[in-house]
């Protein structure tokens, strides 16, 4: 699978799709596991003062960390960022989450927005580089998934 | 080629089709498109759910349930509900603008219309919601989670909002995860037996346990030994247990923790822990700085004490009652707020436990919880708190301080309108 048409130069990488789409954005590798409830505000701000990334915008970003972490209401933050516009362009995630994954299924559900989320391997988490654009297109869940960081 | 995953049933495979109708075809891709994501092989039955979708985060959690009911869904297995953003008991607890106030109830109204049950609490299972041990079970919110894992012996994974929903009016969920014998066994085990008994048998240790726990599992499965007593000697209590697994959910994302020779899987280490899983010492220190990451202030004047995130018990009712009796009341300067669910206030109210809370001046908060809706006054700037969770998530959630006490310091501080805490036991 190509990351959207035009060839893009740079380091591509193949995980597994939790859920599928194709997504562009700035990559914002969080340095902790962040819960979108209580962690994250509906402007998709980083909210949780306990964060490495508090402050931070996730709105648009290609976010990757190890994993969602705390609340199950995050479900509901994560669909409500996607119909209001102001979700990542997608998730990275090392330990597949099913809270995360719903969301996505439920705003595609209800808004036909698919945002991608995809596991990668804790290699490939750390060898991520600090920024950049990153393009991301998955398939269906459980098949793969490219993600291309360009190279500044 | 393999056949798709997860193989289906042929009624589950009629209900992903809409035999079952609309609502549970919904539902269906729901819990299939998870199963997938997570590489489950099948889907379980489930015995009953707790839902957390009736808490308003925005209008695409409303939009979905209220889906579920113009589909004509209905659950199929016993759904209690947990806290909502409204205290329906008492009006004007809240205060929440017309918006807020339209969209919540009727977020809360549509939950009731799909069959659940309208208990509005985060601690289902002190108010009548005990699923049997073995049992496969869907729940949310995860400090129930964490609680029916770990002290029923019932067996979930981790859901919220949504998912539940899906779950409850499906009857199913994906065999994955803590349903699966191999996801419940323990990968670390903490050895709290270095700790002072002294400091165990006080009250604020126990979130500092969970705090320290959720540090050090992240979302792994831990075991503990070295706690005293058991469930019904006053040692190692419900409510203990209940405080730890909340802040372990919060700081971590633990959704199960056995405690050796308490909690009913966990007999024996060997019993739970994967062999060669590391045993971390834990010392008095160590309890001390999970604390002190649990307060972003120690001391100075107070707005308000907040008790009862998770909700409080009947116990906890009978300890605060007790600490109350024949004492003075709360400093007029402050507000001291008990969050609860109905079931348990209707219990405390018949025992004469909540008149002597409110006779002291404190406020009883019903069907929600102060930190999740606009609740403490605008003024508010420091509150004291006997609850891990409930420290965590404020700060960020109402952009206060927070300090963490005991019950008794708790009390002690909202009689004296300041923080007041004995930090001889911490070492």
């Amino acid at each position: 699978m190509g990351a959207s048409g035009a060839e893009v130069r740079g380091r591509t990488l193949t995980g597994r799709s939790l859920h599928p789409g194709s997504g562009t954005g700035a990559l914002l590798p969080l340095g902790a596991a962040l819960s979108f409830w209580g962690g994250v505000d509906q402007e998709g701000t980083v909210v949780d003062h306990h964060h490495p990334q508090h402050g931070s915008s996730v709105t648009g970003r290609v976010v990757a960390m190890r994993s969602g972490r705390g609340s199950s209401s995050s479900a509901a933050v994560l669909a409500e960022l996607i119909r209001s516009g102001r979700a990542p362009a997608a998730l990275l995630l090392v330990e597949p989450d099913s809270i995360l994954v719903v969301g996505a299924l439920v705003a595609a559900e209800m808004y036909g927005t698919s945002m991608p989320v995809v596991e990668v391997t804790p290699d490939q988490l750390s060898g991520l580089p600090g920024g950049g654009l990153a393009h991301v297109a998955a398939g269906e869940a459980a098949g793969p998934a490219t993600v291309t960081v360009e190279e500044p | 080629m393999a056949p798709a995953l997860p193989l289906l049933t042929a009624e589950e495979q009629g209900m992903l089709a809409g035999d079952a109708g609309p609502a549970t075809a919904l539902g269906m891709r729901l819990v299939v498109g998870v199963a997938r994501a997570t590489g489950a092989e099948r889907l379980v039955e489930v015995a009953s759910a707790h839902g957390d979708g009736c808490l308003y985060h925005g209008a695409a959690g409303l939009e979905f349930t209220e889906r579920l009911v113009e589909f004509g869904g209905r659950v199929r297995v016993r759904t209690t509900l947990n806290v909502g953003s409204l205290d329906l008991l008492h009006p004007g607890t809240v205060r929440a603008d017309a918006a807020l106030d339209t969209n919540a109830r009727r977020l809360m109204d549509a939950h009731v219309a799909l069959g659940c049950e309208p208990t509005w609490s985060c601690a289902p299972y002190q108010a009548g919601h005990r699923p049997s041990i073995g049992s496969h079970v869907a729940w949310a919110e995860s400090n129930a989670i964490a609680f029916v894992n770990s002290v029923l012996g019932a067996r979930t994974d981790r859901y919220g909002d949504f998912l539940d929903l899906a779950a409850a009016i499906t009857g199913r969920v994906p065999f994955a995860g803590l349903h699966q014998d191999e996801g419940r066994r323990a990968e670390l085990v903490l050895d709290l037996s270095g700790v002072p008994g002294e400091l165990l048998d006080h009250d604020a240790a126990w979130p500092a346990v969970g705090a320290l726990l959720g540090d050090l599992a992240g979302t792994r499965v831990a075991a503990l030994v070295g706690l005293p007593g058991d469930l019904t000697d006053g040692g190692t209590t419900e409510d203990r247990l209940k405080a730890l697994g909340a802040t372990a959910a919060s700081t971590g994302g633990v959704a199960l923790f056995h405690v050796i020779g308490v909690t009913p899987e966990a007999s024996t280490l060997g019993a739970v822990a994967r062999s060669g899983a590391p045993v971390i010492p834990v010392t008095a220190a160590d309890l001390r700085a999970a604390r002190d990451r649990l307060s972003t202030v120690t001391e100075g004047r107070l707005d308000a004490v907040s008790l009862g995130t998770p909700h409080f018990s009947v116990a906890e009712f009978a300890a605060l009652a007790s600490a109350l009796a024949g004492g003075p009341a709360f400093a007029r300067s402050l507000t001291v707020y008990v969050s609860t669910s109905r079931a348990v206030l209707e219990q405390a109210r018949a025992l004469g436990y909540a008149d002597t809370v409110e006779g002291a001046g404190a406020r009883i908060v019903t069907d929600t919880c102060t930190y999740v809706t606009p609740v403490l006054d605008p003024g508010v700037r420091t509150v004291m708190t006997n609850s891990g969770k409930w420290a965590w998530y404020a700060p960020a959630n109402l952009g206060i301080d927070t300090v963490l006490g005991s019950l008794p310091e708790c009390v002690a501080s909202a009689r004296a309108g300041e923080v007041v805490r004995d930090g001889r036991l911490w070492g």
